[in-house]
């Protein structure tokens, strides 16, 4: 059989597995975009005392190698969950939870910094006209640094996608997983690999161009980041 | 600007009592007390670094004295049951930096406060950001974005966000000392309409020419309290103290008067 008669019959099971790759991306950056929000607003704002330990789970799944945290999560918390009452977590959801709580820490210091980088005068106007903090953070603030931050939330986004190859680990059936398994089964390892490092490629060249747009889309004059460089 | 003289405690818009403030050991301010009434514009003039704008800071609680009091007509605004947001809805602030909002249009810059703090619907506050562009000359602006605008402009719109929100009072806090020589005037003048046309304002500036033209009362800070105070023609005149001459020479030396008009 040859190569591309090869892949095109591995083709249906390695879309498949795509899926869930992309499910638990989504979920991954979703979740770790609402956590890590939380994160950075406790950071910058919040008392001392929370603030700190905020940094402490920052940084301790950034210190931590994912496979590590993903393999506490599916093999390590089971007997705890237990004595709590609870089931252990599918591969799945175990994936998605690590994922989601390791891209939450990074995505907690992108959205520290951008936060950061926005003058102070920007908070100092909008109190100075009655607005509550909250209100300053959500109307002033936010729209400015989620703009900042977009270029690295889109690496970050990136290597959510590559990085969830590592719930193979949790034996969940995703691209890197799969084609593992046809790489195994038949034979022919550089033929299965590469055929999802094409999928990965495309995947990511998508992202990358949809990506681009929106940060076109939402662009204003002097609020971005080669604005700022020049 | 005639302000009668037998006002009662009624026209009293801001009173400022007694004010402290410390910035780790350095007190920048050490018990100024000030009345402002209504329709009245006084300048604060003295040397960089005496306190000048810690005390508006102090009078909106942007910076929160140690001591003393400020009251908006009969509010304690320092008292701490004093919802400080409400009060703050009521005193303009016009910063020397602008502090636009630098993803919003010009309009959007004076319509945000209505809707956020006033409550305003939408479209009636930008009916209202509409009227206020158009009063300091930049309805054509309306679109445009801070970092389309030049700094003269900026500052206009920043006075024009400020009078939205039909302030009792507005405070500038030398609103025209980052703007380059040519872009004073255009600013000054909206400031000076201001003035005239009843607005209540304390200026920090340096701007003497703007002080004769509009100011009822100058007031000489300097080392965290205030020297003197007095109308333009008895601080320019004879100062009865030595040293606010001195400045006041001064700085009329360095920045001439060019820009009243």
């Amino acid at each position: 059989m040859s190569y591309f008669e090869f892949v095109g019959m591995i083709m249906p099971r390695l879309l498949r597995a795509t899926v869930v790759t992309l499910e638990l991306t989504a979920i991954g950056i979703g979740s770790g975009f609402v956590l890590g929000l939380l994160l950075a607003l406790t950071r910058v704002y919040a008392h001392r005392v929370v603030s700190g330990i905020a940094n402490v789970y920052i940084q301790f799944f950034r210190a931590t190698p994912l496979v590590i945290q993903a393999l506490i999560i599916y093999f390590g918390l089971p007997p705890y969950l237990a004595a709590m009452g609870l089931k252990p977590l599918s591969p799945f959801a175990a994936g998605c939870v690590a994922l989601g709580l390791n891209s939450a820490a990074y995505q907690a210091e992108y959205l520290r910094g951008a936060i950061q980088a926005i003058s102070s005068g920007q908070m100092l106007a909008a109190r100075s006209m009655g607005m509550t903090k909250a209100q300053a953070v959500r109307s002033v603030i936010l729209p400015q640094a989620l703009r900042i931050v977009l270029p690295s939330w889109s690496n970050e986004l990136i290597y959510t996608l590559l990085y969830s190859s590592v719930v193979y680990f949790v034996t969940l059936d995703d691209l890197t997983f799969v084609s593992m398994k046809i790489a195994a089964k038949y034979g022919r390892a550089f033929d299965s690999y590469s055929a999802a490092a094409l999928i990965y490629l495309a995947i990511v060249v998508l992202l990358s161009r949809v990506l681009a747009y929106v940060e076109a889309r939402v662009r204003i004059p002097g609020l971005s980041v080669d604005d700022r460089a020049r | 600007m005639a302000t009668g003289t037998g006002t009662s405690q009624s026209d009293v818009i801001l009173r400022v009592e007694d004010l402290h403030k410390k910035y780790g050991k350095d007190e920048v301010l050490k018990g100024v007390s000030l009345e402002l009434r209504r329709g009245e514009t006084k300048v604060v003039i003295g040397p960089s670094g005496t306190g000048k704008s810690t005390l508006l800071r102090c009078i909106n609680q942007l910076s929160v004295p140690d001591k003393g009091r400020v009251w908006l007509e009969d509010v304690e605004i320092t008292h701490a049951r004093t919802n400080i947001n409400h009060a703050r809805a009521q005193i303009g602030f016009v910063f020397q930096d602008f502090n636009l909002f630098a993803h919003l249009p010009a309009l959007d810059n004076v319509a945000l406060g209505l809707v956020k703090v006033k409550k305003m619907p939408k479209k009636e506050a930008v009916v209202r950001a509409r009227e206020e562009l158009a009063r300091v000359g930049l309805a054509e602006k309306a679109d445009s974005y801070p970092a389309e605008l030049s700094g003269g402009q900026k500052q206009r719109v920043s006075i024009a966000r400020a009078l939205a929100m039909d302030p009792k009072l507005i405070l500038f806090d030398e609103p025209t000392s980052a703007l380059d020589p040519e872009l004073i005037g255009e600013v000054l003048e909206v400031m000076i309409q201001l003035a005239r046309g009843g607005m209540t304002m304390i200026v920090v500036s340096h701007e003497m020419g703007f002080a004769r033209a509009v100011a009822d009362r100058i007031i000489f800070m300097e080392g965290g309290v205030i020297l003197e105070e007095g109308t333009p023609a008895e601080l320019f005149t004879c100062p009865r103290c030595e040293r606010t001459g001195q400045f006041l020479r001064k700085i009329t030396e360095l920045y001439g008067e060019t820009s009243g008009r």
